[in-house]
Order: C-alpha cells, then structure tokens, then sequence
C-alpha cells in the first residue's frame, strides 16, 4: 500500500500471518501508526489493498473502501479513548452491543474476568488509573468480537509501575484467546514478551519481517534498539526446573543451557534473548571460571560493530548466538568464520530477559 | 382595556416565559443542526452560511422583524402558504413573536453548542467507529452527550436572552395586549402611558431578576452536567 501525507510517504506490503501477534516496530515517525490506520480503516490510502481472511476491505483500483464500522477490526488506541460520560461497564457493553459478528467469541464476564476489570465496572473512566483505562479499553475492544485487535502502543503513555498492570493481561489474552493481534511499539521489551513476529518499519518503508528469533538477528535493528540491546533471541522448551536455586535448563540447538529462571514448570515454552555484550567467546575450554555455560559451537560471520568493536555471529548447536568483542580480542583470538569456539554464557545474565512463550507457537 | 383578569406584570410574565419556550423549542434543533455542519462539514459556502447564522447578532432587531414579515406576512408567499396549508397565521400572533424571538437569539445558541462540539475528541468518534457505530448511531451516543453542556448552555442563555427580545418581536408581532405584549414591550408601553411609571419600575425590576436568575441556572446547570459528564 501507498500513503501519502504532507512531508511523509508510507510504502509498506506487509503480510501478517494469523494467529499470533505481529509487532509492528520502528522509530517514532517511521510510520506505524499509519499503517495501522489504514488497516483499520480511519485513514484511505492513495494506491494499495488491504485483505483480511480473504476479503477485501480495501481495494484503491476498484474503489472499495469498507466503512471503519463495517470492518470488525478492535482498535486499542495509545490514549485508551474512553467514553467520559459512561461508566467502565457501558463502556465495555458498547461494543458488545453493536457486534457485527455471528457469534460470540469473548462473552462479558470471560473477558471482564481475563482482564481483572470486575471492581471496576461501577467507576467511569476519570477515576481509573492509567493502566486500568488501557484494560477497559482492550475489554471493550474485545467484546466488540473483532476479527483481529489493533493495539497502538497502548502501554507508550503510562510509566513502568502503570505498565506491569497491563503486560501481563496482553501475555494472558495472547495465549488464552486465538484473536490476532498486530502490537504497535517502539519499545523492544515490549516485542520479547509478546510477539510472535515483527516486522521493523524505517522511514515509511518495512525493512524485514520475520519471526522474532530471526528478526533479532538483523544487523539494522541496531540502529533502532540501540547497541546495548542487541542479542539473538532463542528460543527453547524447558527441560529441568531447580526451585531452590532458582535456575532452570532448557535446549538450546543440540546443547543444553541453565538459566536463571523461577516460576516456569518443565515442558514450558521460553525465549530468551542472549545480549551480545554479555557472551564471551574462548578459543579453548576453560576450566575454573564461574560461567555456568560453556557452549562448543562455530564461529559463522564477524561484521564491525559500534564503536570498533566485532559482532561475531556462532552456531551454537544449531541455534544462532550473538557476541560482542573488542577489536583487540578478535586479533588476539585470531576468529575467522568456520573456527572452532566455547561460547561462555552467565546463566544470572540471563534474568530479566527470559520469556515465556504460548505453548507451542 | 385589559380583557384578561391578570395583573399587567403577570400577563407580560407569562407571555414573555411561553414565547422564550416555545422560540427555544423551536430553534434547539435546528442550532444543533447548524453547529455540526458550520464545525465539522466542508463545503463551499461555509463561511457564507457562518456569516447568515450570526446576522442578527448585527442587524438592527427592527430589520430582522421587517424581513420576516415580508417573509411570513399575510400576504407574503410563505405566510399565505403556511396559511392554507396548516391554518398557521406567524404575523402578530404569539407563535409569530417565538419566531422573531427565535432568530434573534439563534447565533447565541449555535454559538455555545458550536464552542462545546469543538471540545468533543475526534478521536472518541473513531473508537466509537471501531467499535461497529454508524455515522447516527456515534452522533446519537457518543457527540450528543459530550456536547450536552455546550446545548444547555445555548438553551439556557437563549431563553434568558429571549425573555427581553423587544425590536424584531414589536415589528413583526406588532404589541397585542395579552397576545404579543411580553415584558420589554409592556414596559415600553407602561412608559408611553401618563402615570404608568411605577409599573414601568416594577416591569423593568421583573426583567432584571429574571436576566440574572437565567444566567445563574445556565451556570450551574452546565457546571453540573460537566462533572456528570466526567469532563
């Protein structure tokens, strides 16, 4: 599809796979919020179709241009846009009850369950807090029984305190109910925990697609996250659970990985993303280091890095990690791709960035 | 002179009351209509049209009456139309003075409904969209309520400002006793009329109190239908 604005082009063909969330990422600007218009239909583009379970909703070279209301996308906006004068429940039976679908998917009292909404029902919005309003909102966008649910960085507007009372639900909804969703973000975090596939926007353009383990992979998501968050995401069942040391494994390719990990019973599905500056390659094994992880794989690329250094990309296995190492390192190490290496993972490293995922998606 | 039994202030009370109704009654809608088309439409003429609805608000009121009852006089063409038609006679009736009352006081009204739709978020409309609303449906729930204030105020302030509407209401109504004679015009009579000066003094005290009660109840009604609204 083509849209163009004054002082901005958008230029995207996207296609989304369903179920699953699709996170669509980029830089502010970079067109997301367009795109997601267009799909939900509050903005017309100049040239392009947008197709949803093979019917057209919009077709610019034939002139269809299914009305908003007639589409049956749920839209979860960054502002949550609430209706003041209603309280939560009419709020959330306003989509109820002008549903366009046969049947009803999510009911009032699964959803207002799922989503923690039950003290709320009576309040009107003025007195919830933000992360509140941003349940609500999905709750009524829900029982709207929309064929797909847009979320447009529904968490960009609250602090970190506001967004714990909201990711965790959007996990719950991923993995509870099959709606497809398309998450809008521009933060990273935010796409580890509940992606199944991104596609990174750049200046109106969409650079790559992919599922989320090999999208992390992509040199010019760099240039987006930033050097400190670049790290290949694997990811893995879990294999054996120790409660009292809080460490758990999981398979990594062939190998096996102990991570820090609490809460999560054996047989669960985890991603993990492995930060390229926390992996350390050794040209021989080594003995009496702490690292728990010591991981025979092969040296595959080496690309510069930021600021001088080399990003060195093995096959641990089968599954791709990432390192980081100085310049200096690599001379000293003497690494060309097809050597032979240890690749040294802290398995306390890996807190904090250890996901877990719907089973079997 | 008087045929009716009431007390002169009373007759101009009630008769100033029924026709700042039934003028408000009547032009509500069509204030509504007009300050969702001069906010949100596009169309060429716009600015025309915006420049129409705030006319009496610069027109000699004599004018304005003088224009309608080349419009809805006897014999004028839309006054014998409705006349045969409906059997409604507008020239020198109470009905006729709501009229003038009510073109008078219209670019108040449009004015208060326009400045609170201009405040509804666009955006509430669209999530209403998404959510399955039809263009009438959105407006009905969703524009309506939050522009409640903004009607209440129009409603309101139009009512106070029509109790006093006295030029266009003389010339197009004329000053019937117990008819058209609402307070403005029974205290302009009084004031005609040798020795009428202490009913002129207790007309135009009447008039006072009532302006100012209005304004008071536009006030807290619109403060209280705000919180209400969760604004």
């Amino acid at each position: 599809m083509l849209k163009q604005l004054p002082g901005f082009r958008l230029d995207a063909t996207l296609t989304a796979p369903t179920p699953g969330v699709i996170a669509l990422f980029g830089r502010s600007g970079s067109g997301k919020s367009t795109l997601t218009n267009v799909i939900a239909g509050l903005l017309t583009p100049d040239v392009g179709t947008v197709t949803l379970d093979g019917e057209q909703l919009t077709d610019m070279r034939q002139g269809i241009v299914v009305p908003v209301e007639r589409r049956r996308i749920g839209y979860v906006f960054q502002d949550a846009r609430l209706f003041p004068h209603l309280s939560v429940a009419r709020n959330l039976r306003y989509g109820e009850r002008r549903r366009r679908a046969a049947s009803t998917v999510s009911g009032f009292d699964e959803v207002v369950a799922l989503l923690g909404l039950t003290p709320l029902l009576q309040k009107k919005p003025r007195q919830l807090s933000g992360g509140e309003r941003q349940r609500v909102s999905l709750g009524r966008a829900l029982l709207s029984q929309p064929r797909l649910l847009l979320l447009d960085e529904p968490l960009a507007s609250l602090d970190v305190a506001r967004r714990e009372e909201v990711l965790p639900y959007l996990v719950a909804l991923r993995d509870r109910l099959s709606i497809p969703m398309v998450y809008v973000s521009h933060q990273f975090e935010e796409v580890l925990r509940l992606a199944t596939h991104l596609v990174l926007l750049e200046g109106g353009r969409v650079l790559a697609e992919g599922p989320v383990d090999e999208m992390s992979l992509y040199p010019a998501l760099q240039d987006i996250i930033g050097p400190d968050l670049v790290g290949a995401v694997v990811e893995g069942l879990v294999t054996r659970v120790n409660t009292e040391t809080g460490s758990a494994e999981l398979a990594l390719g062939t190998g096996t990985l102990q991570v820090s990990l609490r809460d999560v019973p054996v047989g669960a599905r985890v991603r993990l993303q492995l930060l390229a500056r926390d992996v350390i390659l050794a040209t021989q094994p080594v003995q009496g280091l702490s690292v728990r992880n010591a991981l025979a794989s092969t040296v595959i690329a080496i690309a510069d890095d930021w600021f001088g250094a080399a990003l060195v990309r093995v096959d641990v296995g089968g599954a791709i990690v990432l390192a980081r190492i100085t310049q200096d390192a690599l001379r000293a190490l003497r690494l060309r791709p097809g050597d032979a290496v240890w690749t040294l993972i802290k398995a306390v490293s890996t807190r904090g960035h250890t996901f877990t995922l719907a089973p079997g998606n | 002179m008087n045929a009716s039994p009431e007390s002169p202030e009373l007759e101009a009370l009630r008769l100033s009351l029924e026709v700042a109704v039934r003028s408000v009654g009547f032009s509500l809608p069509l204030a509504v209509l007009a300050a969702w088309v001069l906010t949100r439409a596009r169309f060429p003429g716009r600015l025309l049209l915006d420049a129409f609805v705030h006319l009496p608000l610069v027109l000699p009121p004599v004018a304005v009456g003088y224009v309608l009852l080349l419009l809805f006089g006897a014999r004028a063409p839309l006054g014998a139309w409705l006349r045969t038609e409906f059997g409604v006679q507008l020239a020198f009736t109470t009905a006729g003075a709501a009229l003038a009352t009510a073109v008078m006081t219209f670019p108040l009204m449009v004015r208060a409904i326009r400045l609170s739709l201009e405040h509804v978020d666009l955006g509430l409309e669209d999530a209403a969209r998404t959510l399955g609303a039809a263009p009438l449906d959105r407006f009905l729930s969703i524009t309506l309520p939050l522009m409640l204030p903004g009607i209440l105020a129009g409603a309101v302030t139009a009512f106070a400002a029509g109790l006093g509407e006295f030029g266009a209401v003389i010339t197009f109504a004329s000053n019937v006793p117990g008819v058209t004679r609402t307070l403005p015009l029974a205290l302009y009579t009084a004031m005609q009329s040798p020795g009428g000066d202490a009913l002129a003094l207790r007309l135009a005290l009447l008039s006072f109190a009532l302006g100012l009660l209005g304004l008071l109840a536009a006030e807290l009604l619109v403060r209280r239908v705000r919180r209400y609204l969760g604004g």
